[in-house]
């Protein structure tokens, strides 16, 4: 269960001449486990804002967030670590490791995790592989095209199999056949019980796979449903 | 595929990220004084305490007038001292100077006029007595030595032993503020390196956070590097100081051995302790490298969200 509960989040910028800026304002919502959502809105709605909260990249100013059955606000740093573990994430700018190969990348949450290489061997293979790099496990991100780099990006964001994927424009850098391959690969995460929230200004990607939408304007939230 | 496990030590890029040739050579410097203030600790103890054994084991009594008779009919009062000594508990090998010997110890004094009996002074009698622990203190021996021979003096060489000693242990004072200071510079000095690894690799450790590293993930990585780093700057600066100390001592044998025979080599001279100085800084400085990135890097994850 994930549950906003009338959550603000507002940017505290010193000296600036406008004041502090409103991000996010009173927030409310549930989504039950397994759930599936689209995030949409015009750019500078709150999208990725709402997505930080998610990922324990930010504190709300105000309200409550519970991600996964856990009161982030009562987590300690060693809680919020762990809890980020169950959390996959795709980046709008995929945030690879520039000196990992493909293969590391993938593999870092795993390793994290203290699973056994043999293991994380198999696994990884056999993801990268699936996403259409298998001979590409060995190259830097700076060695693969954007579309190459976002799928290592989606790799290492399920490798671990997350209780909650969070993804801010997955298909951005991908062809529509790549695209769809990527949502196929989502909705099975989904069926197996994954929670997913996915941000998009592709309203044709929506349009194809409907589910319920979270609609952000000016940090508001106008739609849910 | 070619290596793909090849990072996994190396997780976060800190071989790259942090300066692996500079670090190494400043802590074998700070090694190296240390190693230089823990030898200076130690020959001022060898030294005070081979000093203080001499100082403290003798005692000198001077008799005015030795030739005369304590009573009319009495002993010499010089015998009567002499009777008296070897009478008291905790005193042994009385000995009375001879006049040879009296004149040896004056000479640099009052030249040859010591050696040729025309001083127009009448000299003391000089008696040197060994003490040990039982044995009175000068202020008690002094007025019963007094009561058969006024006039009587007697030192003990507490004076100078007590003066050795406060030396000592300022002496040691100061070694061990330099090893603390040299410590502690030594730490600040891995301290920056650590920072600057940190800000080099700011993004890839923000990644790692946000992927659920944990804060002892990230701090183990930088210390087990800063810790090799470190103990390979302290075993480099134990190795050099070993033939400087070997020397220094070989140098400081003089003051300590009491004959020729006892004098020394350049591999005998190194007292036992400092022979281990190689594996002494390399443990410690070891130990520097790990708190100092453990205490650094945790510090500076706590800014991370």
């Amino acid at each position: 269960m994930i549950r906003f509960t009338h959550v603000g989040l507002t940017y505290h910028r010193a000296g600036a001449a406008g004041g502090d800026a409103v991000a996010l304002d009173d927030i409310d919502f549930d989504i039950p486990d397994g759930g599936f959502r689209w995030l949409t809105g015009p750019s500078g709605a709150g999208k990725t804002s709402l997505l930080k909260l998610m990922y324990l990249a930010a504190r709300p100013s105000s309200g409550r967030i519970d991600l996964l059955d856990t009161d982030t606000l009562r987590l300690d740093r060693r809680g919020t670590a762990l809890l980020r573990r169950r959390i996959g994430v795709v980046y709008q700018d995929f945030r690879l490791l520039r000196h990992l190969s493909a293969y590391d990348n993938v593999a870092l949450p795993l390793r994290l995790a203290r699973r056994k290489e043999v293991q994380v061997r198999a696994d990884v293979t056999e993801l990268l592989r699936w996403v259409g790099l298998a001979g590409r496990l060995d190259h830097r991100p700076e060695e693969l095209s954007g579309g190459e780099q976002q799928r290592v990006a989606i790799a290492r964001a399920v490798i671990a199999r997350p209780s909650l994927l969070l993804a801010d424009e997955p298909t951005g850098n991908l062809d529509d056949d790549q695209a769809e391959r990527l949502m196929h690969l989502i909705r099975s995460l989904n069926r197996m019980g994954t929670t997913i929230i996915v941000a998009t200004h592709n309203m044709g990607l929506v349009a194809r796979h409907p589910a319920p939408v979270l609609e952000l304007v000016d940090g508001r939230l106008v739609r849910h449903g | 595929m070619a290596k793909p496990h090849a990072s996994r030590a190396d997780r976060i890029g800190l071989r790259a990220a942090m300066a692996d040739r500079l670090l190494p050579f400043m802590v074998a410097a700070m090694s190296f004084l240390a190693a230089l203030a823990l030898a200076g600790s130690i020959a001022a103890g060898a030294l005070a305490s081979h000093w203080l054994s001499g100082a403290q084991g003798l005692m000198t009594v001077e008799v005015p007038t030795p030739s005369q008779p304590v009573t009319a009919n009495g002993p010499l009062r010089q015998d009567a001292v002499l009777t008296l000594l070897q009478a008291t508990k905790g005193l042994s090998d009385a000995h009375l100077l001879s006049g040879a010997e009296l004149a040896t110890l004056l000479k640099p004094w009052l030249g040859a006029a010591a050696a040729d009996g025309t001083l127009p002074i009448a000299l003391p009698a000089v008696i040197v007595v060994k003490a040990d622990a039982r044995a009175p203190d000068a202020a008690v021996l002094g007025p019963k030595l007094a009561s058969v021979a006024p006039g009587t003096i007697v030192d003990s060489g507490a004076r100078w032993a007590d003066r050795l000693a406060a030396l000592t242990t300022s002496l040691r004072a100061s070694a061990a503020a330099v090893l603390v200071i040299v410590a502690l510079v030594a730490a600040s000095v891995v301290a920056v390196a650590v920072r600057a690894g940190l800000s080099q690799r700011r993004e890839a450790i923000e990644i790692i956070h946000g992927l659920g590293a944990l804060d002892s993930d990230i701090a183990n990585q930088f210390a087990l590097r800063a810790m090799r780093l470190a103990a390979t700057g302290g075993l480099l600066g134990g190795v050099v100081a070993l033939p400087v100390l070997a020397w220094l001592a070989l140098l400081s044998s003089s003051f300590v051995a009491s004959a020729p025979a006892e004098r020394l080599d350049l591999v005998t001279a190194l007292p036992p302790l400092l022979w281990g100085a190689p594996v002494m800084f390399t443990l410690a400085t070891a130990l520097i490298g790990w708190l100092a990135a453990q205490i650094t890097v945790r510090g500076w994850l706590k800014r991370l969200a």
